[in-house]
């Protein structure tokens, strides 16, 4: 057993956990925060992705031990408040979603995307971009819709902020 | 969200909770002491069990229990059944074979539990799982249906000689042989229908928690319809009586039908949470996903289609064998039979038709309902046979569909369905616009220009959803009825519940169905919850499937809406000394016509719960259920229209124009429905381009994992065009057909059409892999040539 300690969607945690317990499984159940979900076995589907030090990890592909002091986001941490982060309000705004199991991981993907390319964003790079996210119920059409428009309106509000 | 009725582009009540993280999953259920369950599954697909030997897993830590099928048969559970009973044409019942929830003697098939560990944690019974011994006697194996029917094939069951389940036919054999003697033209295929795996992206999962003080079960689970398993885990399983077990299925991440069907899994959970005094959760990792969750498809088919002299169609012969797999799941016996060859006419005035159908036990994962479940098996059929005999007498495939067209309503196929009401000209025609099909021979030729191959393929899909009027499906052997029920529960300050027996695992219930009281009383759709998936709270209910939840969901809630409507209607007329056929209701409020008068929605509710002041002798509050029994299928129709563009060097497909173009009657949400043809569609290129369940000789799934199983990507598919047509249903008081499977049938025979005019080459299989392809463009070429 290690403790492991972290700042965990803004907030300092710590838990002792079995060496081989995985970040996905640390942030589910040591931490009791189930919005990061696990669609499979293999690093493929993307349910999991979180942030770590603010880039996008598939959570069930690192160990929690070598999350130790790191800065971890998870689908819970992204809202400011009651005012949904603006990936959120266009997964919404736009039917990005259905069943909702694979969305956390989406909307974390998408952050991280969006905060890539900024306004650059066109759908060729977006649907590549999602290549390590799986959904089976939306064909996808709707995601990259929202990913567009939550990248135009977070270039329009870092305009508007500059 | 504000008043949002009927075709209103409300959106979901229930996103705020999956975007923030909030959804409740079964996997996301933690109670008090609760252990975790790990099975020790076979890795043969075909052998005999000659020992357990579990002392090095009860002796790791945290070990609770390890558990088997002989304490399990012990203990009086139930085999699992199969709900349907399908008569052979001889009159003899179908052959099922004994499916024991753990097994103690034979397994068939690789991934069948015989064991199950209970441990603390879930990682300490998994390493357990990984310490029990099992010793096996392998028994050679069969995957492939058509040879497991052949003298000296291993056999499966002892109740299926040959591992044949059933041979069963529909149509008239004589009518149909004797339009084939006058025939002026046959077009022959064998096609094949590849197997699929369902993989909703939330695995399965169970939490079984047992009260012996109350002698009680809770089962949370992933299910499509907790009352249908409810009913299954007492009256068969043996579980528990009925009001001594809880059904909840929570937030479920997808189902495609995998999750209709009561699996080993639930009842071993169930029965293990007695055993060991604690509640148990089993959470199913991807690989047990692969080799447990029901599959689908997997038909092989020889099908003829017979033409006159003006290629007019005049018969119909289909000869199908349809794998099941291992065991005989829920409702496996209905997709190759009912589901299947009622479905085989199209939209094609067919005179005779005739179909014979075998289905069989293989040593494969067992075979039942996924999106679509037998219509685009049917589907794929008649559209590739549409397609090639146009090619081959010289028609163009939409003129040669025209012409064999049905169009007066309602129209009486030879194989039991009776079509309602549909326009197929109108979607052919509206899909013919939207992808240029006038311009498609300058842009083949621009294509060729650049050394890239262009082809078109249509399909003109029918489906029969809404089911099912409960004495006719009782009739061809459903052991259940398939009404719906629902409950309207007006508060007494006027806020409303809805009970509904239908459960939503993505399809956005919460607000279509409270897009329905909207629209009823203009109240807001905040103002209204829709209850589902508790066996506690909904009294009954079979769940959603089939395209069924606006059809027959929608409509039960339509009835007791109707009955609401008219007490609220009479309690108001009494309160405002009026006619109660004065009363309108409109924006909230109950007006006496041609007056000032009236009372809100709220004050009227309140009037029934104070029950100062009611009519004489009617009784108090405001809720009323109803159940919904629906009088016949529906028949949602379209056109697809695929373009593709395929390069010759390497057999890469890109799709570069979709277009679908649905008749799905009324639409609530026409945002919704989208999202719905969008994963359908998805789901459905999938199988025509990436998908295959792949079995080698001896029974392994070479295809177990999403590492193996080629999963549509985003950058795998196109953004599609939808268009909707409509013809009202007759048969529901919505004027609904269902859109949940239309995608998934009608776009297989659509992409393999449009690739097959592309390559000059007819003889390609699903999935067309860019190797196939290369394969088959390189014969097409040679042929062109000669």
């Amino acid at each position: 057993m290690t403790t492991v300690s972290m700042t965990l969607n803004g907030k300092k945690v710590s838990a002792p956990v079995e060496d081989r317990t995985l970040l996905v499984h640390y942030i589910r159940e040591a931490q009791g925060l189930t919005g990061t979900h696990v669609g499979c076995d293999t690093s493929q589907c993307g349910a999991c992705v979180v942030h770590v030090n603010g880039k996008a990890v598939k959570s069930c592909t690192m160990l929690a031990v070598q999350a130790g002091d790191a800065d971890v986001t998870t689908v819970e941490g992204l809202a400011n408040g009651a005012e949904l982060h603006p990936v959120q309000a266009a997964f919404r705004e736009h039917h990005g979603l259905q069943c909702g199991f694979c969305t956390p991981g989406m909307i974390m993907t998408a952050v991280d995307m969006i905060e890539r390319h900024g306004a650059s964003l066109d759908e060729k790079t977006v649907r590549h971009e999602l290549e390590g996210n799986i959904c089976r119920c939306t064909g996808y059409q709707n995601i990259v819709k929202a990913i567009l428009a939550a990248s135009d309106q977070m270039a329009a509000m870092k305009t508007a902020a500059e | 969200m504000g008043v949002d009725g009927i075709g209103a582009r409300a959106l979901r009540k229930e996103d705020k909770r999956f975007i923030t993280g909030k959804g409740r999953y079964t996997d996301d259920m933690v109670l008090p002491r609760m252990a975790y369950a790990a099975f020790v599954r076979s890795p043969h697909a075909h052998a005999k069990v000659t020992g357990i030997d579990a002392s090095a897993a009860l002796a790791m830590p945290g070990v609770d229990a390890v558990l088997t099928g002989e304490q399990l048969v012990g203990d009086g559970i139930g085999n699992l059944i199969c709900g349907w009973m399908v008569h052979s044409k001889d009159g003899s019942p179908m052959n099922m074979g004994a499916w024991r929830a753990l097994e103690p003697e034979i397994v068939r098939h690789v991934g069948q539990a015989v064991a199950v560990v209970i441990a603390d944690t879930q990682a300490q019974a998994r390493d357990a799982a990984d310490a029990v011994i099992v010793d096996y006697d392998e028994l050679p194996a069969i995957v492939d249906a058509v040879a497991a029917m052949e003298a000296g094939a291993p056999q499966l069951h002892p109740e299926a000689s040959n591992n044949l389940i059933y041979d069963w036919e529909i149509g008239d054999e004589a009518a149909t042989n004797a339009a084939f003697e006058q025939a002026a033209h046959v077009t022959r295929m064998d096609i094949h229908n590849n197997r699929l795996v369902p993989n909703p992206m939330e695995p399965r999962a169970a939490v079984a928690d047992y009260n012996d003080a109350e002698e009680h079960y809770t089962l949370y689970t992933t299910s499509q319809n907790p009352h249908v398993a409810r009913l299954v885990l007492s009256a068969f399983y043996n579980v528990a009586p009925e009001n001594k077990l809880r059904v909840i299925a929570p937030d479920v991440g997808g189902g495609f039908g995998s999750k209709i069907f009561i699996y080993p899994e639930e009842i071993v959970a169930l029965w293990a949470s007695k055993r060991v005094g604690r509640p148990v959760k089993w959470v199913s990792d991807r690989t047990e996903a692969f080799l447990t969750d029901a599959h689908g498809r997997d038909h092989k088919s020889h099908a003829e289609l017979a033409l006159d002299a003006d290629n007019k169609i005049i018969g119909f012969r289909v000869q199908t064998v349809a794998n099941l797999g291992a065991y005989m799941s829920l409702f496996s016996s209905s997709v190759p039979t009912y589901l299947y060859a009622t479905l085989l006419s199209g939209q094609y005035d067919i005179p005779a038709i005739h179909a014979n159908v075998k289905a069989v036990y293989t040593n494969t994962t067992p075979v039942d309902a996924y999106r679509g479940a037998g219509r685009p098996e049917a589907t794929f059929l008649v559209e590739r046979m549409m397609e090639t005999a146009a090619r081959e007498v010289g028609l163009s495939p939409a003129e040669f569909r025209r012409k064999n067209f049905v169009r007066s309503f309602p129209h009486q196929t030879p194989v039991i369905m009776c079509y309602d009401a549909g326009d197929y000209d109108a979607t052919l025609d509206a899909a013919l616009k939207a992808i240029d099909h006038d311009g498609f021979p300058a842009r083949k030729a621009e294509a060729a220009s650049r050394g890239k191959l262009r082809g078109m393929g249509l399909s003109c899909y029918i489906e029969a959803c809404g089911i099912a009027p409960s004495a006719a499906v009782g009739s061809l052997g459903a052991g259940v009825g398939l009404w719906e029920s629902a409950e309207v529960r007006v508060n007494p300050v006027g806020s409303i519940e809805v009970l509904t027996g239908s459960h939503s695992h993505g399809q956005g219930h919460e607000t279509t169905f409270a897009q329905l009281i909207s629209e009823r009383f203009g109240l807001d759709t905040d103002s209204v919850n829709i209850v589902h998936g508790d066996t506690d709270k909904v009294q009954f209910g079979m769940g959603t499937y089939g395209s069924r939840s606006g059809a027959v969901g929608m409509s039960a809630i339509v009835k007791a809406l109707d009955k609401v409507e008219a007490k609220a209607k009479k309690i108001a007329a009494h309160l405002m000394e009026a006619a109660e056929g004065d009363i309108q209701i409109e924006g909230g409020e109950l007006k006496v016509a041609g007056t000032d008068k009236k009372l809100s929605f709220t004050e009227v509710a309140l009037a029934a719960y104070t029950a100062h002041n009611l009519p004489e002798g009617m009784e108090p509050g405001l809720k009323e259920g109803a159940f919904y029994d629906p009088t016949n299928f529906t028949f949602p129709a379209g056109t697809y229209a695929c373009e593709v563009e395929i390069d010759p060097d390497t057999g890469k497909t890109e799709i570069v124009n979709f277009v679908a173009a649905d008749d799905f009657g009324k639409i609530i949400n026409p945002m919704i429905v989208e999202g719905q043809v969008h994963g359908g569609l998805t789901q459905g290129i999938g199988q025509a381009l990436l998908e295959n369940a792949a079995y080698d000789e001896s029974g392994q799934l070479v295809t177990g994992s999403y590492m193996d199983y080629t999963m549509p990507r985003a950058d795998d598919v196109p953004s599609y065009q939808l268009l909707t047509t409509e013809t009202i249903c007759p048969g529901n008081p919505l004027g609904m057909k269902g859109c949940g499977e239309a995608g998934a049938i009608g776009s297989p025979p659509a992409v393999i059409n449009a690739i097959t005019d592309a390559i000059n080459n007819n003889d390609l299989s699903m999935p067309a892999t860019p190797e196939r392809v290369w394969q088959a463009s390189r014969a097409g070429l040679q042929q062109a040539a000669e």
